[in-house]
């Protein structure tokens, strides 16, 4: 541990030798580049905030005016004749609601699989990933897909078809929420429940999800919130259906289609109607995501 | 309240503390004065006045929470990271209070540097390790820098094991190289004050060995300040031992006095093991 | 306890099995169900756009007719509208992400950042369809009127890269689409590499900190070396939502088949030709079979992406 030969020997040790103006001079520098770098910083997230209230404050600025009784109590007519939205309203949450339910049941057995079958079984590792992967996978290809499998054989657009591609984008949102709530759950309370002689399904269903109840709860609402306000998915399996239907094999309205083909089109009475369904399901999606924050926060 | 240690309470390692009863303290590098430290409304230390001697180690010891690993980051104004912590009081150094709202935090820290419990190398090269500090304050050519990385390992006691892999991960290294690492990594900014917060609370003993003896060397450079849990830790190293108890400096003096003859009860309670 | 003999087999142990085999046999399944969707899925893109692969071969993927009355179709535009789109796009992005992130990190006072973050989350949140229409209503018009003349003004004229702002500024095209496209993945990305950037131990922060670093400098050298395989599946993942995504495009794009010499110019994307040309073709006919084999494409692309996203994101098996 010798220091006294070699180059490591001759340096002087410590503070004063230091060129103090040098110090001096880069200190400056780099204190000025970090104030340019935290300004930067600042101005982007102003932008993001600008950006959220521009899209809030049109919402409201088109949409407010739109809306009136004659939304809810009317169905889709042709332009010019006081047409509402109760169709596209009904269609969608019968859609929503038929998708989640048949998709969260599937998702739960998936994230239960994950986190208490095969936490790093290879068959597991690979479904965790194609879950991921479908999780973000383009939406309008999961609405190709149901037209290949449900539309075109059955020789029909429908309600059930829309239902099929929601319930697909379910699945993943439910399954990442569920095996993450259930991961959190200490392995003592699990052994605890195991010590007293409970089956391992027993323990999942009674004890697991019991405790995990909050953080799946938040789960599906995210995902309802989700597939809410999902377009390209319905454009090829339920269409669309200008008249009042609530039948599955027919094709289904929906807000989000409605929306999409009143605000391209030419008619102001009907691009008032996309508006104010447009603020409909923007404020209705952004309260759903409002209430799982504040259902999740005393855990976090 | 002062009374001497009888015969059964040893302290431990006597004779390192026999070789050093002659010395004495000498001038303070820094001269803490009256601080009080606060999280939120919550008072963590207390009027603490304490002089860290010129090229001498300073041990701090006490029960968990006891408020030295408090200290140690009001030195280097660390609690600043965090909204809510705030010091009060007169921290001195070279007749400048580093309390002050106006203190260059950059350049002070570059003077007062600081090694934590769990070793903390950066992701990127040996090399890379030491150079990234020393080029935030110097400008040095590219042999100038070898010279200095070269020093501050052959410092640091790890030069011999590391010079054949500057250009490999840090994170290769092991857990008590990593430390000397990062103890290499201060120095090489050459401070002029050393913080060490439990450094070898997460080493095993040869590498706890290992640092102690590099401690002893590195005083004749540095003036140190070291927070330890480990009695004989501060009996071998240190030179002033503080005793800190529920936010208070109950005592402090020379190693010898303080594992031989210390005046307060509490004191001699907390070294011989009835608590803490 | 002493003389109760224990039952080796308690009473309800014949049912607990039946129960434990059924309940892992039902979350077995639907894990493998999950396997069988996404095969499905690719399956039948493929199979159903297999005329169309068959009829134009490779070429079907650089070929930029898309003729319904000839019945010669191609990828062409729409590929390139759609990685073009989506990389621009990321460009813009990004670094107003990473100003995001960082910001809420560690720049905004601690109070501040929840209900910042907050606001940022609830724009990933807000339909797709809603920053179409507001790209249409709003961002359109300001390009038309302000922002393309202004580009072409001041960039037009340069060397190599004039051609680029050139044209007539009708507001839509592939640079108003990338610009949706990135006001729609910024929040993404940003709350990606803010989750991210929390991971980072603070006693490595405080290191560097220790050695006299600015905040920007423990970013730039601690924080983002630390996390940049994350960093990069994060801005990976918002690739992917920018690849596929049909809606915010098809609004702004312009929806013309012609690989546009400008930012300016209108284009397409897979996403946007599919949603439009759809309703217009029949079952079985060679145009519904490209349109399936575009999207087969698609999916390609973003299987891809979103692979290398969760490979850089979640090592999480363990």
């Amino acid at each position: 541990m010798s220091t006294t030969m070699g180059p490591a020997g001759r340096m002087p040790a410590s503070g004063p030798t230091r060129d103090r103006r040098v110090a001096d001079m880069l200190s400056r520098r780099r204190k000025w580049f970090d104030r340019v770098v935290q300004a930067l910083c600042i101005a982007a997230t102003v932008i993001g905030l600008v950006l959220l209230a521009s899209i809030l404050f049109t919402l409201l600025w088109r949409g407010v005016g739109a809306l009136g009784l004659h939304v809810f109590t009317r169905s889709t007519l042709p332009p010019g004749s006081h047409g509402g939205l109760l169709n596209a309203i009904v269609g969608s949450l019968v859609q929503t609601l038929a998708g989640t339910a048949i998709g969260t049941p599937i998702g739960l057995m998936v994230g239960t699989y994950l986190s208490e079958y095969a936490r790093n079984s290879v068959l597991g590792n690979a479904v965790r990933f194609v879950s991921d992967v479908l999780l973000s996978a383009p939406s309008i290809l999961i609405g190709l897909f149901v037209y290949t499998i449900l539309v075109e054989p059955f020789g029909g657009f429908s309600g059930i078809a829309g239902c099929v591609a929601l319930a697909i984008i379910v699945v993943p949102i439910v399954v990442r929420t569920t095996e993450d709530m259930l991961r959190l759950i200490p392995t003592e309370l699990r052994e605890a429940a195991v010590a007293v002689g409970a089956p391992k399904w027993r323990v999942i269903v009674l004890i697991c999800y019991r405790a995990a109840l909050d953080g799946i709860a938040t789960g599906i609402l995210l995902a309802v919130a989700r597939v809410a306000g999902e377009t390209a998915p319905l454009l090829f399996t339920s269409l669309g259906n200008l008249n009042w239907s609530l039948s599955l094999t027919q094709p289904m309205s929906s807000l989000p289609v409605t929306i999409y083909q009143y605000a391209g089109s030419a008619f102001d009475d009907w691009v008032d109607l996309a508006w104010a369904g447009a603020l409909l399901i923007t404020f209705g999606v952004l309260a759903l995501n409002i209430v799982a924050r504040v259902m999740l926060r005393p855990r976090s | 309240m002062s009374q001497t240690m009888n015969e059964t309470e040893q302290p431990p390692a006597m004779a390192t503390m026999q070789a050093r009863s002659a010395e004495t303290l000498g001038a303070a590098r820094i001269s803490i004065r009256g601080v009080d430290f606060f999280y939120g409304s919550n008072k963590a230390l207390k009027g603490i006045d304490l002089d860290l001697p010129e090229r001498q180690v300073t041990g701090m010891i006490g029960p968990s929470g006891c408020g030295k690993s408090t200290l140690l980051r009001v030195l280097n104004r660390m609690f600043d990271l965090y909204p809510g912590q705030r010091a009060v009081g007169q921290v001195l150094m070279d007749g400048v209070n580093i309390l002050d709202p106006g203190i260059d935090l950059n350049q002070l820290r570059s003077r007062v540097g600081m090694v934590f419990q769990k070793p903390t190398p950066f992701p990127m090269t040996i090399y890379e390790n030491i150079a990234f500090g020393v080029k935030l304050h110097e400008r040095l050519s590219k042999s100038q820098m070898d010279e200095r990385v070269e020093w501050s390992l052959t410092r640091a006691a790890l030069w011999d094991e590391s010079k054949d892999r500057l250009n490999t991960s840090a994170m290769g290294l092991s857990g008590g190289q990593q430390q000397r690492l990062c103890i290499a990594r201060t120095i090489a900014v050459r401070p002029e004050v050393i913080l060490l917060d439990e450094p070898t609370s997460a080493l095993d003993p040869i590498s706890t060995l290992k640092i102690e003896e590099l401690i002893d060397e590195l005083k004749e450079d540095f003036t140190i300040a070291i927070v330890t849990h480990n009695m004989q830790q501060a009996a071998r190293c240190a030179d002033q031992v503080a005793f800190f108890y529920l936010g208070e400096l109950v005592e402090v003096g020379t190693a010898t006095q303080m594992f031989t003859a210390p005046r307060e009860k509490r004191t001699q309670e907390y070294i011989t093991g009835r608590f803490g | 306890m002493s003389d109760a003999t224990l039952p080796l087999r308690p009473a309800g142990s014949r049912a607990a099995s039946v129960g434990d085999r059924f309940f892992a046999l039902a979350a077995t399944s639907a894990g493998v169900l999950v396997l069988v969707l996404l095969s499905a899925i690719i399956l039948s893109l493929f199979v159903e756009g297999l005329p169309s692969f068959r009829a134009f071969g490779l070429n079907f993927l650089i070929d930029t007719d898309w003729d319904p009355v000839q019945e010669v179709f191609g990828a062409g535009v729409p590929i390139f509208g759609t990685v073009v789109t989506a990389v621009l796009a990321l460009l813009l992005a990004v670094p107003l992400a990473f100003g995001i992130a960082f910001y809420l990190t560690e720049i905004a006072p601690a109070w501040f950042r929840r209900p910042v973050g907050t606001a940022i989350e609830l724009l990933a949140a807000v339909p797709s369809i809603i920053y179409g229409m507001w790209g249409f209503f709003v961002i359109v018009p300001i390009m038309g009127d302000d922002v393309q003349p202004f580009l072409t003004d001041w960039l037009g004229d340069v060397p190599w890269i004039g051609f680029l702002f050139q044209g007539a500024p009708f507001g839509t095209g592939i640079l108003t689409a990338a610009l949706v496209l990135a006001v729609m993945i910024i929040p993404f990305i940003a709350a990606t590499m803010r989750d991210v950037f929390n991971t980072v131990p603070p006693v490595f922060k405080e290191s560097a900190y220790g050695l006299g670093c600015t905040t920007w400098e423990v970013m730039r050298s601690i924080v983002v070396p630390y996390t940049r395989a994350s960093v990069v599946g994060g801005i990976m993942l918002g690739l992917g939502r920018a690849l596929g995504e049909t809606m915010a495009v098809t609004f702004v794009i312009g929806n013309t088949n012609r690989i546009p010499t400008s930012l300016f110019g209108p284009g397409n994307t897979i996403a946007s030709i599919v949603a439009l040309e759809f309703p217009e073709s029949h079952t079985g006919s060679l145009k519904l079979s490209s349109l399936l084999a575009l999207g087969f494409i698609l999916f390609v692309i973003s299987f891809i992406v979103l692979a290398i996203s969760r490979l850089l994101l979640r090592p999480r098996s363990a």
